[in-house]
């Protein structure tokens, strides 16, 4: 018979297979597929600045658990990730020294200095990505047209502007006869359909063309229950409400006329929806606060988009809605069992 | 049949029950040397009635109830008092246990036990007969039943639930006893129908034992008897009193008070059927169902067994164990107590005992938190658990006890799905400590 050294631990005695790095591992690995359509259309290129901004993530990573005695916290996964979407929210000619700006900004400064893991208050990756789009706004729109991999482009590569960035330049140059965006892209001489735009032919960053493979990697983490519905749905349907009621306004075609479709499909919506905002640090913790923040989020992006100088809007969006977090986790609190919710405000109040 | 009802959040650990579930009931042989605790139960420890050397019947009374939140004990064997020795109960306690050498022969076992008639007996008859036989709650908590039977002056009872929900992942004595000991439990429940006066009964139990559903509804056809079975979502932890109430009634058992506040009293199902035993064989609680289960336990199944039994010799007839287990369970998984002592005896409340492997218990390292809010989805009270877990880490325990931490149930929700694999119970029950401590000033 077996001695007496069995494992004494306060219950539960047993745990569910989630662990972080479960839930750091399988958003990474539900990221790949869409990397990899970037490396397919982008090129060798592509691939060597995903490679870059891990590696500088993981390293920061690295050295300041070092330089701080903590313990080695890389097995977490979550420094791959964000090097990971740092990488995918890059243009594929981005100089390289770009995105190890970015990975070191997202780890040191947004990550560590508020307290590592889970303490930060902002996207480390999105923040990383901004800051380097304010820093060197030229390196960071110098967009790579899509080709396919092996064909003397990936070396070579041709340029040419985003679709929302044409779509900003044709608004400038007057919307005459313009009815939507796919016309004001014909016009303006790039044309692109939307099958082009669901499945990634189209000029952008490594990691967010191709809305086809990014849905299948946020339906894997929804599966997997590492994400809940709340947040990718009520950033889509508030953003696609307002475009679809305001969005026609700007082609003097009035309300209830605006091109949803073509919204949700470019530019890093479904990335952002799905794996950017979604980030568990900097979104709510109750399923209506996630509702909330998922609404203000469609609602940025949308005021962004349509009213701002950029020509996105995803991750400024995303960021500013995070500052939001903290209120929003105060004052939208799970309902206690027992307690009526006016009998506790006012014995708050009485206090 | 009503559509499956359930409470509001709650998780699905994988149930563990098909490791026992089809297996017969098997009676576990009898205690050479029964060691029968005289804390059994939630209350004062019972005082001692014998002494070493003293000889002792089958179903005699060795322990006496000490207050009125305190219960009876009987030997389980009939025998010689060895001696009065200190152990450890599973959940860490230490208590006094009396050790009784089998010798000599059963009053009971094995013969013809008579019938008495109840419905001529008054309540306090009854209750006292409860008492007077030691019958605690159980489903675990083992509250003394008698205490929990008596209406306070001006209350009265609405509801009497009956709790067949058996949320623990592997247990299922419950399931078994209804489907072997039916008729049994259902006159037990007639039996606190004559107490309580409620105006509705209802058995609550789990979509996943609808054989033992069906069982009940038929012979309570047949028994023609007021009784009504409510199927309920799996789900865990329903088998928690306040989500049972929620499930069946709707209602909410308010913040810091008793179920009788909102007209319910419940008890397990086990339960009735040692109130069946008490009142109609005046039999008292000295054997009881216990799951033996688990990965690491080589032939598992579902026993009956004396209490003073020791987990060994449970072990010993499931063929022992497959592998060296990494933890042993009195209880299931979520809220059993992990213990170290295989000479520890089984007692009233011990449902079941569950031998993990190191894969089941594997568990990855500690991580900050990451504010997922898993533990707020899964938080059957509605709390927020991570708040609470990092105000009582800042040492903040009146933050900590705004924040509701008395509501806590320690039902192990939060704990299970966390990814950063935070200790959240156990922190709650440090919590909860030095609040009481801090009450106590």
């Amino acid at each position: 018979m077996p001695k007496n050294n069995f494992q004494i631990t306060s219950s539960p005695q047993f745990h569910s297979p989630m662990s972080t790095s479960f839930v750091m591992g399988h958003v990474s690995l539900a990221l790949v597929p869409a990397s990899l359509w970037g490396v397919y259309v982008f090129g060798w290129r592509a691939l060597l600045v995903l490679l870059v901004s891990i590696a500088a993530s993981v390293l920061t990573e690295f050295f300041l658990s070092r330089l701080t005695g903590r313990e080695n916290t890389i097995t977490d996964g979550s420094a791959l990730l964000t090097g990971l979407l740092i990488g995918m929210n890059m243009p594929p000619a981005v100089p390289l020294f770009i995105p190890v700006v970015a990975s070191f900004f997202a780890i040191f400064v947004v990550k560590w200095t508020f307290g590592g893991l889970g303490a930060n208050w902002m996207n480390p990756a999105l923040a990383g990505r901004v800051f380097v789009f304010m820093s060197w706004t030229g390196g960071m729109t110098t967009w790579t047209l899509p080709g396919k991999l092996g064909s003397s482009a990936s070396l070579d590569a041709v340029t040419g502007p985003t679709p929302l960035g044409s779509l900003k330049t044709g608004l400038m140059n007057g919307v005459d006869g313009i009815t939507g965006p796919l016309q004001m892209l014909a016009g303006e001489g790039v044309p692109v359909t939307y099958k082009d735009l669901f499945l990634g032919n189209i000029p952008g960053c490594i990691g967010e063309v191709t809305a086809l493979l990014l849905l299948a990697g946020g339906l894997y983490i929804l599966i997997r229950k590492i994400i809940t519905w709340h947040i990718p749905v009520s950033y889509a349907l508030s953003f696609a409400f307002l475009v679809w009621v305001f969005g026609g306004n700007r082609y003097g075609l009035g309300f209830f006329s605006g091109d949803v479709l073509f919204h949700l499909l470019s530019g890093g919506f479904m990335l952002g929806a799905l794996f950017m905002a979604t980030d568990m640090a900097t979104s709510p913790i109750t399923n209506k606060g996630k509702i909330i923040y998922g609404v203000g989020c469609g609602f940025m992006t949308f005021l962004i988009r349509f009213f701002g100088s950029f020509p996105e809007g995803v991750s400024l969006a995303i960021i500013f809605m995070n500052i939001f977090v903290p209120l929003i986790d105060r004052f939208i609190t799970p309902k206690t069992f027992g307690v009526a919710r006016v009998k506790e405000k006012k014995q708050e109040a009485a206090k | 049949m009503r559509s499956l009802a359930t409470f509001p959040r709650g998780i699905h650990p994988p149930g563990g029950k098909g490791l026992t579930e089809s297996t017969e009931i098997r009676t576990a042989a009898l205690p050479p040397v029964a060691i029968i605790p005289l804390s059994q139960h939630i209350g004062a420890p019972a005082k001692c009635l014998v002494n070493p050397g003293d000889t002792v019947q089958e179903e005699q009374l060795i322990g006496e109830a000490s207050g009125f939140v305190s219960a009876n004990i009987h030997s389980s064997v009939p025998g010689t008092v060895k001696d009065i020795r200190e152990i450890y109960l599973p959940n860490g306690m230490k208590s006094q246990a009396v050790a009784i050498e089998l010798t000599g022969e059963f009053t009971r076992l094995g013969k013809e036990s008579k019938r008495e008639e109840w419905k001529s007996l008054d309540n306090d008859a009854i209750r006292n007969r409860i008492r007077e036989m030691g019958v605690v709650g159980m489903g675990g908590a083992t509250f003394p039943t008698h205490v929990k039977l008596s209406l306070p002056e001006g209350k009265s009872c609405e509801y009497f639930i009956i709790n067949a929900v058996e949320c623990e992942p592997y247990l299922t004595s419950d399931h078994k006893i209804m489907l072997t000991q039916a008729e049994e439990i259902l006159e037990g429940i007639e039996i606190v129908r004559k107490l309580l006066n409620p105006e509705k009964v209802i058995i609550g139990i789990e979509a996943n034992k609808m054989d033992a559903a069906r069982k009940l509804e038929e012979l309570i056809a047949r028994m023609g008897v007021d009784v009504e079975v409510a199927p309920l979502k799996v789900k865990y932890p329903q088998g928690a009193e306040k989500s049972l109430i929620r499930a069946i009634t709707g209602r909410e058992v308010p913040s810091g008070k008793l179920p009788l506040e909102v007209g319910v009293i419940n008890a397990n199902v086990g339960t009735c059927f040692a109130i069946y035993e008490a009142v109609v064989y005046n039999k008292p609680l000295v054997e009881r169902l216990v799951t033996v289960s688990g990965s690491a336990v080589k032939n598992p199944g579902v026993f009956k067994v004396r209490v003073g039994t020791t987990v060994r010799d449970l072990i010993e007839e499931c063929g022992g164990f497959t592998e060296e287990p990494e933890k042993i369970i009195s209880g299931g998984p979520m809220m059993g107590f992990a213990f170290f002592d295989l000479d520890t005896p089984i007692m009233k409340g011990t449902s079941g005992i569950v031998a993990l492997t190191g894969k089941d218990v594997k568990k990855s390292g500690v991580t900050a938190c990451l504010s997922c809010g898993k533990c707020v989805s899964a938080c059957p009270m509605g709390l927020n658990p991570t708040q609470i877990y990092k105000y009582l880490d800042f040492e903040m325990i009146k933050e900590a006890a705004d924040t509701r931490l008395m509501d806590c149930v320690e039902c192990g929700s939060c704990a299970y799905v966390c990814p950063a694999h935070l200790p959240l119970v156990q922190m709650f029950r440090v919590g909860k400590g030095e609040m009481r401590k801090n009450a106590q000033k």
